[in-house]
């Protein structure tokens, strides 16, 4: 499916591959993919742990950014309050095109066990911002991380850059 | 003795311009969604005001709504990072107002996982420290060693993080076989880190010259704000609930309560109060070895978590050592399934409450550092 697995059989013996360019560029698009880590509650520690050795997330070719002009994608990991959501949704419309939102944690996707009387959290990241992956969990493993991560890779992968009326299937 | 590196300015003679700058709410070295706002003149500070909220998520309010069994997990979201700590306080106060009687192999459970979890924070703690300062290392260190902690407790809770397993009167559920040898293996591989960290981070010289003298909080000082845990004990103040005012059964154990000496800077400073959890991981594996050696083989963990939990009319305040300091519970019942109120005393506020009066004079670079050193957790703050 990827454009490195044709790799594996050569062209006619000639160590050619035939594809587009889109799939080249989101080749790499999805191999290095830059986040901006927004960091807020108890998911954030559990994010930490998938930083650190043992899980290691780097090795999906991810690099924490501080600031959202560098960032491919944000990860919002925590409870998102009203006060929060502000700064949440000024920080994604800074973040350059193309961009994708992942949304970590019961808190971050519906407000979880916040959800009945929390009078001061928001009942989930997707009513201010438009969400691509949600990782289910309170605090999510940080094998679910991996998962969601994958799913942010596979959706690149699909996505056409040059003809985008194709994509939203209006031609 | 080297002088302390803090700098006080006639503003009058200077006349320098003062500048305000935001940090935070989002930013990697506030330690959560802390936002300071802080005045500085050129990069030395000279006000800090905290400006909390940012994680405000209804604590008192869901506290009013649940059921006492159903607070449990919202009280392990409150400090995420020692969530056994936690309950430990909320499930006493309860079993006090209800005359539960606890079994012997329960109180031993509880002793064992809530030092484990020290040791997790701890690690936390020193590891983020380092982060601050620009040591990279003894994060991935100290978070491989973590696993193997949190592994324990998964296998005893089920969560990796926040584990609901403290019960009225008991335990969720009993050890696993096997539980002993995991623990004495945790314990080995903790001292065998802590002394490579000794080595690494907390007596290199680049760390010594950018934490000690920084950020020195008096005892008078620490004592006025009402600061507890290691911030206190940095400070050389010997206060530790386990040992003044000891609960369960910490009365049967050997250990010591260190407090900041000194060996490097001054008492109080950044590099004494990390120090001090250094110290405190050794006494925490201590206690575990004992435990485990003291713990009775048999005995009923979760026969005796009552069915329905109506404790009496009245009120309670219990209060224990969280690894952050002192963690209290007050608590007001009306004699139904639901609290009146639960108010918590959280340690990571009241410490944080010291910030604006010991960064004053240090460079802005200190700040990020001498927070780290408070080791605070906004959930915790904000509730």
């Amino acid at each position: 499916m990827g454009l490195l697995n044709r790799l594996d059989d050569p062209y006619e013996g000639g160590g050619i591959v035939l594809g587009k360019i889109e799939e080249l560029l989101n080749w790499g698009r999805s191999k290095s993919d830059w986040y901006l880590h927004f960091g807020l509650a108890c998911c954030a520690i559990e994010f930490m742990a998938m930083n650190a050795s043992h899980f290691d997330f780097m090795r999906f070719g991810t690099i924490p950014r501080t600031s959202p002009r560098q960032a491919d994608f944000i990860m919002v990991t925590g409870t998102v309050t009203f006060k929060m959501a502000e700064r949440i949704k000024i920080l994604y419309e800074q973040m350059a095109e193309p961009k994708y939102v992942i949304s970590v944690g019961s808190c971050s996707n519906s407000g979880g066990p916040y959800w009945e009387h929390g009078y001061h959290v928001l009942k989930g990241v997707d009513r201010i911002i438009p969400v691509d992956v949600y990782i289910p969990g309170c605090p999510p493993r940080p094998e679910a991380f991996e998962e969601g991560m994958m799913k942010l890779q596979e959706k690149i992968n699909k996505q056409a850059i040059f003809n985008k009326r194709k994509l939203l299937g209006t031609e | 003795m080297t002088e302390i590196k803090r700098y006080d300015l006639e503003y009058s003679q200077l006349d320098s311009d003062r500048m305000r700058i935001n940090v935070g709410p989002q930013h990697p070295s506030t330690h959560g969604v802390l936002r300071l706002e802080v005045e500085v003149d050129g990069e030395i500070v000279t006000e800090v005001v905290p400006h909390l909220g940012y994680l405000h998520r209804s604590f008192e309010k869901h506290c009013e709504k649940m059921t006492f069994p159903q607070i449990i997990p919202y009280i392990d979201r409150m400090d995420y990072i020692s969530a056994m700590n936690n309950e430990w306080p909320y499930v006493m106060a309860l079993e006090k107002m209800l005359d539960v009687k606890v079994p012997e192999k329960v109180e031993f459970i509880r002793v064992i996982v809530a030092e484990l979890n020290r040791l997790a924070n701890h690690q936390i703690a020193v590891a983020t420290f380092g982060m601050d300062a620009g040591a990279f290392t003894p994060f991935l260190y100290y978070f491989r060693d973590r696993e193997s902690i949190i592994w324990i407790l998964e296998r005893l809770s089920g969560a990796r993080l926040l584990y609901n397993y403290f019960r009225v009167g008991g335990m969720a559920a009993d050890i696993y076989p096997g539980f002993k040898e995991d623990c004495l293996e945790v314990v080995k591989k903790v001292r065998k880190t802590n002394e490579e960290i000794m080595d690494l981070l907390i007596h290199n010289n680049i760390f010594i010259k950018r934490t000690a003298n920084v950020g020195v909080l008096t005892p008078e000082v620490a004592i006025n704000f009402a600061c507890s845990g290691p911030v206190l004990r940095g400070s050389g103040v010997k206060f530790d609930l386990r040992k003044d005012e000891p609960y369960s059964v910490y009365d049967r154990f050997d250990f010591d309560v260190p407090v900041g000496v000194g060996e490097v800077g001054v008492v109080g400073d950044c590099w004494n109060r990390n120090m001090v959890r250094m110290k405190e991981m050794e006494q925490s594996c201590r206690i575990i070895e004992q435990a485990l050696e003291m713990m009775p083989e048999e005995g009923d963990v979760t026969g005796g978590v009552p069915r329905r939990i109506k404790p009496p009319k009245g009120e309670m305040y219990i209060r224990t050592e969280n690894p952050k300091g002192e963690l209290g519970f007050y608590l007001v019942t009306n004699g139904t399934d639901k609290p009146e109120r639960l108010k918590a005393r959280g340690p990571s506020f009241v410490n944080l409450s010291v910030i604006p009066e010991i960064s004053k004079g240090y460079m802005f670079a200190d700040l990020i550092l001498i927070l780290g050193s408070i080791d605070i957790v906004l959930g915790e703050v904000d509730r």
